[in-house]
């Protein structure tokens, strides 16, 4: 079974927000990458499952402009083979989908983490396996393979759900396909140097999104401490001030 | 000059990083109050590759330069300097003594588990009354043909307990001074092996420091590292090495110090402000990072000679020197920016002084350090 994870390059999860032109863009001066801490997951449990004997082999892709290597690398040193690098801007969710495509149609089973942690968009996983026509299944917590029969655990209203499905198939992932990113070892970090990272230039695909504008939260608003015993100064300020009541 | 790192260094100090933060951070307070070996994580991290980072990997090590165990050091020694310890004497007395000195098949034997992690390896240099004073070793190995016999007792050892294979100091020919000194393999199971107590420490509590008693230990012939008498000079390299391991740890406590202090200081309010606000401590905490980045650039320097085959005994006595001693000086402002938090063990300052203060004591006081120094300078 061949496992194909896809990796997003994001901004370490400390990073501090800024917009540049005209609140348009997000400002990338000084942040640090990582790979989405979904996505790390998702090569965490593949990884686990290939030193287990059931996977043939993993090979980690994304969408991005020459900078985003160093990501793949790291990808590479937890245990992936090879890496692929759709060289493109990623600029919504169905280019990217259409990007992945081209190498994605090559595997068995494609995972993607539940959402990026820069624009939590959540789309890539589901356009991809309708562009493919694979399989796809959402929201999904466990996988296993036994005797070639890929097995699924999904989380749904109030309990868990487990399916087999057959692939090829598109697995949407989240918290708890794994239980902690896999921390790359000394020996992975050398490896991960000589291990093959292709370059695939990208393919026509349409652009749906037009950014108008982002915005950041409003700052949180001061702490305002009322006495134990003045019970209706908080009733006051929770219909007035607050406007809660 | 390039003082980029490279890919591969950044992805090993972010492995150092994560491994700390997540699982060091988790029972630091705890080991530390009970005095506990970190058996757990010495384990995790000789998966990972750090207790023989600079080992050949024909030996079963990971191949990596000093730069890169510099790193791993100061990321490792921000959030636990007792773990760090005992992989500095693994990687930079023990390790790298077995590389540089070591016979083919001390290395097969002894060195490949070492690297692996699977045996934990201990130095055992200093005396009741040998420290400082290296050169006078009373523990005896007596040369009795196929073996060595030794009797004597050895202080202060980290990874006394835990360790599996001991590199032993001891003196053979009593009347030629320095030069009549061994250094030997020794298997920490050998018959007429004791240990004193667990040492009660200041700091780095969960490191286990032992006395080591021999009685009438054979050592067979082929354990001696080098030729005959080499034991003194052997020590002395191996510690020009293991001072960058130390050198890196103490610049790794005042690091974390600050690096918690900085956090502090953006949080904790007085007169109407974030105390950062206020100049007494904005100065402060700019003069701990001139001395952090100042030592970071020393240990760095230190390493990149070493790596790149030059001469660095004189370079990582200065590293060793400086870093120790703004170590104590950052952790001993930390605690006083934290105030009375800083006082308490759950804002780990306090622990990360009593850490420091050791720096400046073993592997080589700071005093020794000069004599390295202004020896070196006054040579010519």
């Amino acid at each position: 079974m061949k496992f194909l994870v896809l990796i997003s390059n994001v901004p370490d999860t400390t990073t501090k927000i800024r917009f540049v032109d005209d609140n348009k863009a997000f400002d990338t001066t000084g942040v640090q990458w990582i790979i989405n801490p979904w996505d790390e997951l998702a090569l965490t449990r593949a990884v686990e499952l290939k030193e287990a004997g059931g996977i043939e082999k993993i090979t980690v892709a994304n969408v991005g402009e020459s900078i985003t290597e160093a990501t793949l690398r790291k990808a590479l040193a937890v245990g992936a083979d090879d890496a692929i690098r759709i060289e493109a801007k990623p600029k919504d969710a169905f280019y990217v989908a259409t990007q992945l495509a081209q190498v994605a149609k090559d595997y068995d089973v494609v995972m993607v983490g539940i959402e990026a942690s820069d624009y939590n968009g959540s789309a890539v996983g589901g356009m991809l396996a309708e562009i493919l026509g694979f399989n796809s299944v959402s929201a999904v917590s466990g996988m296993n393979i036994e005797n070639g029969q890929l097995s699924l655990t999904r989380e749904i209203d109030g309990g868990q759900q487990k399916i087999d499905v057959e692939t090829p198939v598109v697995t949407i992932v989240q918290k708890g396909i794994a239980i902690d990113p896999r921390i790359p070892a000394m020996r992975g970090i050398m490896m991960a140097r000589k291990k093959p990272l292709t370059v695939v230039p990208a393919v026509d695909a349409e652009e749906k999104t037009e950014y108008i504008s982002f915005e950041l939260p409003p700052p949180k608003a001061a702490c305002k401490l009322v006495d134990e015993d003045n019970v209706k100064e908080l009733v006051r300020l929770l219909q007035e001030e607050a406007k809660v009541l | 000059m390039n003082f980029e790192f490279t890919d591969e260094h950044l992805m090993i100090r972010q492995a150092a990083k994560d491994y700390a933060e997540r699982e060091l951070l988790q029972d630091v307070l705890e080991r530390d109050a009970k005095a506990e070996f970190p058996a757990r994580h010495i384990k995790n991290l000789a998966e990972l590759g750090f207790m023989g980072m600079m080992v050949d990997p024909k030996y079963d090590g990971s191949g990596m330069d000093t730069v890169s165990y510099v790193l791993v050091m100061e990321e490792l020694s921000k959030i636990d300097a007792a773990t760090s310890v005992i992989i500095s004497v693994n990687n930079s007395l023990v390790c790298y003594g077995l590389c540089k000195y070591g016979t083919e098949e001390q290395k097969e034997k002894y060195l490949k588990p070492l690297a692996r992690g699977e045996h934990i390896g201990a130095f055992l240099l200093s005396e009741p009354e040998a420290g400082s004073d290296a050169m006078h070793q009373h523990t005896l190995a007596e040369n009795k043909g196929d073996h060595f016999l030794l009797n004597g007792t050895k202080n202060w050892i980290t990874s006394g307990n835990s360790a599996s294979t001991y590199i032993v100091m001891a003196q053979t020919y009593p009347e030629k001074g320095y030069r009549g000194i061994n250094a030997f393999i020794v298997d920490r199971n050998s018959p007429g092996i004791s240990l004193g107590p667990h040492e009660d420490k200041m700091g780095m509590r969960s490191s286990d420091t032992h006395s080591v008693m021999f009685t009438d230990v054979k050592v067979p012939k082929e354990n001696r590292i080098g030729e005959d008498g080499f034991g003194y000079k052997f020590a002395m390299k191996a510690l020009e090495a293991g001072r960058i391991g130390i050198a890196s740890q103490a610049m790794g406590i005042a690091a974390g110090a600050l690096e918690r202090t900085i956090a502090y200081s953006k949080e904790r309010k007085a007169f109407g402000t974030e105390i950062a606000n206020h100049q007494a401590i904005a100065f402060k905490l700019a003069d701990m990072a001139v001395k952090v980045e100042n030592a970071r650039n020393l240990c760095l320097k230190a390493a990149w000679l070493k790596d790149n085959g030059k001469p660095f005994a004189m370079e990582s006595a200065m590293a060793k020197l400086y870093s120790a001693d703004i170590a104590m000086e950052v952790t001993t402002d930390a605690v006083q920016i934290h105030g009375g938090y800083g006082y308490v063990k759950e804002y780990h300052v306090e622990r990360l002084m009593r850490e420091a203060k050791l720096t400046q004591i073993y592997e080589g006081t700071s005093e020794v350090q000069k004599i390295v120094v202004s020896r070196t300078l006054l040579r010519e």
